[in-house]
């Protein structure tokens, strides 16, 4: 399955099964259907309602409350956690922070996600075994990544302040040096999920008729760049959007490296939401806070989501 | 000839050049890993380094690794709780799916709405009220902690419904000629036209528990209970960065599984994860 299969909007072109329905059973077959339908969507149902739908709700009410958990009474604060929280210098910190940290990682791992996919498919030798060194961080565990970036970039005996030190350069402390410590965790962002745009470009590119590229030599378009510029990227377009959203939602989502490498450190200096969430919610209890910083999370991701669908429904018309 | 030649064999080198640079990259992080997890505690604080042990610790790294916090049972923990949750998933999943795609019933167009909000909210916005709900319960730091808040599957449900509406009105006639029960309809001719969207989402499913650190953390905090990610971050914690040989057998140990699975079966697993971007 590929992503363009996966992808269609919801249509409501349901085919009925009512005709054969009253032959095969008699009595009021619509009944009978509508009640097998209740009984098979009934668990789906209150599940969601149950694990997903009170608890979203949950926090909209939460996050108007100055409730610390475990507390066993409440106040009605209105929007002052939302005002506590632009006045608070780490969630400003964290806020910032990560808006920089997609802003680099997000244009990061589309241009090297596209680069790379170019490159694999200009040639033909190797292609998968490319395509599977440049996946394998994807879906490698990040928690264990994480502790081996941190070997890797150990102050003395990590093999990139080795090699620097080979080289006569300084060896900074990378995880622990104020100004290196975001640009460090992006590295590591983009090493995590540049596979994943590459694979989605391969996608694309698989997708892109060759009668184009057939036209495009008609019209003397014969050189690679010619090709690159009059074919390949103008029909990369639609994919290019939506890999970046991707990309910009899984940026937003920061979490495992800052908890396990820097726990927002030195200072705020890579302090993120997800990982200010974490810290409020759950190692300070200030649960009302807790739940008016997921709200800003929340209120992102639903918008690049909203955009994510919108650009979705364009590229059916695509495909 | 050869002047013709020459930007070919050109323009090969430089992509192999670029290709097997950014490679390096890539695979850097796994090398380092699996060299440290084989080498001795003397030999990596040695000014010089090499990527090959000079005395091959590596069972004895291993060995710590597996002794002196409990890695296997957080592995086992780790494949208990992902096929658990996976199986639920499809339990809950199809029936919904095909009552969606096939059958006509007041509020399906509400339900299929809610299924579109679930996709919609991320796992991460869910752990306060599910933290609390869970303590509500009486069931933080349970197996069921980690289990019960994936049961359904948006996501899933939102796939099945696609491959199902494929399915031709006409075998679902004949399957009720034949007296099959909506519920068998479902699970034997259904499910089985899904195959392969299944396998993607099994997969897709599997890496996305077995990886998951966010969750865990909330909610778990007993040693016997952690999954593979929050065993390893409490084993860096203990260890305190000082004796990196078993933590780093310890890491390659949690990687592995994937790791292989992946190789093994490369063009499922690239169909898993991208499916992930519709999400």
């Amino acid at each position: 399955m590929t992503v363009t299969e996966t992808i269609s909007s919801p249509t409501p072109d349901r085919r009925h099964a009512n005709a054969g329905r009253a032959a095969a059973t008699g009595g009021s077959p619509a009944r009978a259907e509508a009640a097998a339908g209740y009984a098979l969507a009934a668990p789906a149902f209150l599940l969601i309602v149950l694990l997903v739908l009170v608890p979203t709700l949950g926090i909209f009410v939460i996050a108007v409350t100055d409730w610390q958990f475990g507390e066993r009474s409440l106040d009605f604060v209105g929007v002052r956690n939302f005002v506590d929280l632009f006045g608070d210098a780490t969630f400003r910190a964290a806020f910032f922070n990560t808006m920089a940290y997609v802003a680099v990682t997000v244009p990061g791992t589309t241009i090297l996600g596209l680069a790379i996919a170019l490159l694999i498919e200009s040639g033909r030798s190797l292609r998968a075994f490319y395509r599977a060194a440049h996946f394998l961080p994807v879906m490698a565990t990040l928690a264990a990544m994480a502790i081996a970036w941190e070997a890797l970039l150990h102050p003395t005996i990590g093999l990139v302040n080795q090699v620097l030190g080979d080289l006569g350069l300084a060896r900074p402390n990378w995880l622990r040096d104020t100004s290196l410590v975001l640009p460090t965790l992006m590295v590591i962002g983009i090493w995590q999920q540049l596979g994943l745009a590459m694979v989605l470009f391969l996608a694309g590119l698989k997708a892109i008729p060759q009668d184009l590229y057939d036209a495009a030599d008609v019209d003397g378009a014969d050189g690679w760049l010619d090709r690159l510029t009059t074919v390949t990227l103008p029909m990369l377009g639609p994919v290019t959007m939506f890999v970046t959203i991707i990309m910009a939602l899984r940026a937003f989502e920061v979490f495992d490296t800052v908890r396990i490498l820097t726990h927002g450190g030195p200072g705020n200096a890579s302090e993120t939401l997800l990982h200010t969430l974490y810290v409020e919610s759950f190692e300070y209890l200030r649960t009302g806070y807790g739940a008016a910083v997921t709200l800003v999370f929340l209120l992102i991701v639903i918008g690049l989501t909203l955009v994510q669908a919108h650009v979705m429904d364009k590229r059916v018309h695509y495909t | 000839m050869i002047g013709r030649l020459a930007p070919v064999i050109t323009a090969a080198f430089a992509r192999h050049a670029v290709l097997l640079g950014t490679t390096l990259f890539m695979v850097m992080p796994f090398v380092w890993m699996v060299s440290l997890s084989f080498k001795s505690p003397d030999e990596f604080f040695q000014t010089r380094f090499g990527l090959w042990p000079e005395t091959f610790h590596g069972i004895e790294n291993y060995t710590r690794a597996l002794t002196e916090v409990s890695l296997a049972r957080f592995m086992a923990n780790g494949a208990f709780v992902a096929l658990s949750v996976l199986v639920l998933q499809i339990l809950v999943a199809a029936p919904c799916a095909y009552a969606l795609a096939k059958l006509r019933f007041r509020g399906s167009e509400a339900l299929f709405a809610l299924v579109l909000i679930g996709l919609l909210i991320p796992q991460e916005v869910l752990g306060l009220p599910l933290f609390i709900l869970f303590h509500l319960l009486g069931l933080l730091d349970t197996y069921a902690a980690l289990i019960l808040p994936f049961a359904v599957s948006p996501f899933a449900i939102f796939l099945l419904r696609q491959f199902f509406k494929t399915v031709p009105d006409d075998m679902i006639h004949a399957a009720r000629l034949d007296g099959l029960s909506e519920l068998a309809i479902v699970w034997r001719i259904m499910v089985p036209t899904a195959m392969p969207a299944l396998a993607a989402f099994a997969i897709l499913s599997v890496i996305s528990r077995w990886n998951n650190l966010f969750w865990p953390s909330i909610a778990i905090s007993s040693e016997e209970l952690m999954p593979p990610t929050l065993g390893i971050v409490f084993f860096h914690n203990e260890e305190a960065g000082n004796d990196y040989g078993p933590l780093m057998a310890a890491a390659t140990l949690v990687v592995a599984p994937l790791i292989v699975a992946f190789l093994a079966a490369q063009r499922r697993f690239i169909e898993g994860v991208t499916m992930t971007s519709v999400k």
